[in-house]
């Protein structure tokens, strides 16, 4: 069974978002990027697939500038076999870049592709849904435990009020949750090994996919800023100023 | 134009969820319907008819979607919007697990961006979301024909849940995908508020030591204010709580009255979920904890001291 992990090179999840002056975006000028705390999960989930045998193959997959070879090079350090970068210097709205996974899912044929469920800048939690969508796939989003048997994949799911199982005949799309497994860190010798392992790019023209952006952004500002209150000196004035000045008892 | 909200709710009863995109779609403009699609559901419907503001209800009742399967709920809402005669400009549903897992499917479909998340609404094409853990606003404007939405319940107010009268239309199922069935759910029951509408949240952090802790120090004080419970990452990775109290960016989005951080740091994610709560407290005994930047009241001690004596104190 071939997995398919597509990983999204970020804003690190330690650094704070600054919006720039000019209300065009968010500062990415000389910031740390890093893979995607939620991919970083769906790749050591696939590589755990293959460690117990249930996967022969990992293939990461990123869509975005060349510099997403970095996180391609992450992945294959953690220990995902080979990797596919989809180059495109355009802004990749999500429901561009599940066409493109799309397109090379139909090259790939996995069994399984296994996604984040959210990327920590733009916060959407789309593309994993839309791409099980344009491949009339089932899927399991928000996943804490996954089960690869008899053809099925049995998946628990984090959702409101608690947890869910489903079944999902493959192949199948599933998202990752924080609870699902514990990222290894990436060996010294890993990482060399990881910079002799295929690499191919593709072109999204060459996968016949219009990238063009159906939202466009009219402006990107802060949000209203909480300023800090006071410090009470004991229980007693903090229950006063509950009572007395936030009137919340 | 006709806007079709979809409803959250559990067969049984409509979710207050609900009630938040009934809001956000009346800001759109245009006629809001309410789709229930579930099993032995016609209570729901019911309720979703007595909403403020809701011109109508479809109902579509089939063993097959009381299991809330992507697959068969995405299908079915395609199903209605493909549909020249509805009218469709704007599909809705709020930010649950269920509007997540389902909306995205719903767009793709459709060939349209799905527009996560709102927090207000500029017009009917032009919508602000948090990015970057809600430390910036997007304010972005839609090219698609039709809006697929999902909907932050604390940016929108509730609309009033009786009121209305608006007439439950039976509408066909469309056939079950079969590739998707749920095998079982640990759904926790708790005679507690949900934390997604409670007035008051008390919340531990890893500061609490241990899920032991967790319970015997902070119950008795969200017992007395009849507050609902949450937690950070931290605390739910280290098994002390379930997964459903997690606050966050990548949790619930909470905005209570009242808010009482206790031995939490305040993480960028952490006050992701909680920052627009109306009044903060924080309990932590090292007086940097980041979470004094946002707390309207900090109070520096141990808590193992100081929740029991608050307690005590009112
Ligand atoms: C992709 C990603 C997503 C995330 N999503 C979320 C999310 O949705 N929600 C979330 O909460 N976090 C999230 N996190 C984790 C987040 O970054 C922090 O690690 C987490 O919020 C820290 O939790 P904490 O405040 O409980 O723990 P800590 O940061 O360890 O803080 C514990 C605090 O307790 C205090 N304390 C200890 N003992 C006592 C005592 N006896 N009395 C008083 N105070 C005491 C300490 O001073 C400290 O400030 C996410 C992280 C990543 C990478
Ligand atoms: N540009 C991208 N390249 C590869 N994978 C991506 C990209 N964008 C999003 N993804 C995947 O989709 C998941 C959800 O992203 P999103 O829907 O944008 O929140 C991420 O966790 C990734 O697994």
């Amino acid at each position: 069974m071939k997995v398919l992990v597509p990983v999204k090179r970020v804003m690190d999840y330690n650094v704070k978002a600054r919006v720039k002056s000019d209300g065009t975006g968010v500062d990415l000028a000389n910031v740390k990027m890093s893979m995607n705390p939620f991919d970083e999960i769906a790749v050591e989930e696939a590589v755990r697939l293959k460690e117990a045998g249930t996967a022969t193959e990992v293939v990461a997959v990123s869509c975005g500038v060349a510099a997403c070879q970095e996180t391609l090079r992450t992945a294959m350090a953690i220990g995902a076999d080979r990797a596919v970068l989809v180059e495109s210097d355009a802004e990749l709205q999500p429901l561009a870049v599940a066409k493109l996974l799309k397109a090379v899912a139909d090259k790939e044929s996995p069994q399984l592709v296994i996604l984040g469920k959210q990327a920590i800048d733009d916060d959407s939690n789309q593309v994993g849904q839309m791409l099980a969508a344009l491949l009339g796939w089932p899927q399991a989003t928000f996943a804490s435990k996954v089960v690869i048997a008899d053809g099925k994949a049995t998946v628990t799911r984090e959702v409101d009020g608690g947890l869910e199982t489903v079944a999902l005949t493959l192949p199948a799309v599933v998202t990752t949750d924080l609870r699902l497994n514990e990222p290894r860190y990436a060996t010294l010798p890993n990482i060399m090994k990881a910079k002799k392992k295929t690499l191919d790019t593709l072109k999204p023209d060459a996968l016949g996919v219009d990238v063009s952006p159906r939202l466009t952004t009219v402006r990107v500002s802060e949000p209203p800023k909480r300023s800090a209150g006071i410090k009470v000196a004991d229980v007693a004035q903090l229950v006063d100023k509950l009572k007395n000045e936030a009137k919340v008892f | 134009m006709a806007i079709l909200v979809i409803a959250e709710h559990d067969n049984a009863s409509l979710k207050a969820a609900t009630l938040n995109t009934v809001t956000a779609a009346a800001k759109i403009g245009g006629e809001v319907h309410v789709l229930v699609a579930g099993s032995d559901c016609r209570a729901v419907a019911d309720a979703a008819a007595r909403v403020q503001g809701v011109a109508k209800v479809r109902l579509a009742d089939a063993a097959h979607y009381g299991d809330f399967t992507a697959e068969n709920h995405a299908a079915l809402i395609v199903a209605q919007v493909a549909n020249a005669a509805s009218g469709y400009t704007h599909v809705l549903a709020p930010s649950t697990s269920h509007g997540k897992n389902t909306l995205p499917r719903v767009a793709a479909l459709l060939d349209v961006a799905q527009i996560s998340d709102i927090i207000a609404v500029e017009d009917a094409d032009t919508f602000v979301r948090p990015i970057y853990a809600g430390n910036a606003l997007a304010t972005v404007k839609s090219s698609d024909a039709t809006k697929v939405i999902t909907v932050r319940t604390t940016g929108f107010d509730a609309a009033a849940a009786e009121g209305g009268s608006a007439a439950v239309e039976a509408i066909g199922a469309a056939a079950d995908t079969g590739q998707c069935t749920l095998v079982g759910r640990d759904i926790a029951k708790s005679a507690r508020p949900e934390l997604t509408a409670a007035k008051i949240i008390v919340s531990g952090g890893r500061g609490m030591g241990s899920g032991e802790n967790y319970h015997k120090v902070l119950e008795p004080l969200a017992d007395k204010l009849g507050a609902a419970m949450g937690a950070t990452r931290a605390a739910v990775d280290a098994g002390f709580v379930p997964n459903d109290y997690q606050v966050g960016q990548t949790g619930k989005i909470v905005a209570p009255q009242l808010y009482i951080a206790i031995g939490i740091s305040g993480a960028i994610q952490h006050l992701a979920g909680m920052k627009d709560s109306k009044v903060i407290v924080a309990i932590n005994k090292d007086p940097d904890a980041p979470i004094f930047q946002v707390a309207d009241y900090g109070l520096v001690a141990d808590l193992f001291a100081a929740v029991p004596e608050l307690v005590a104190a009112i």
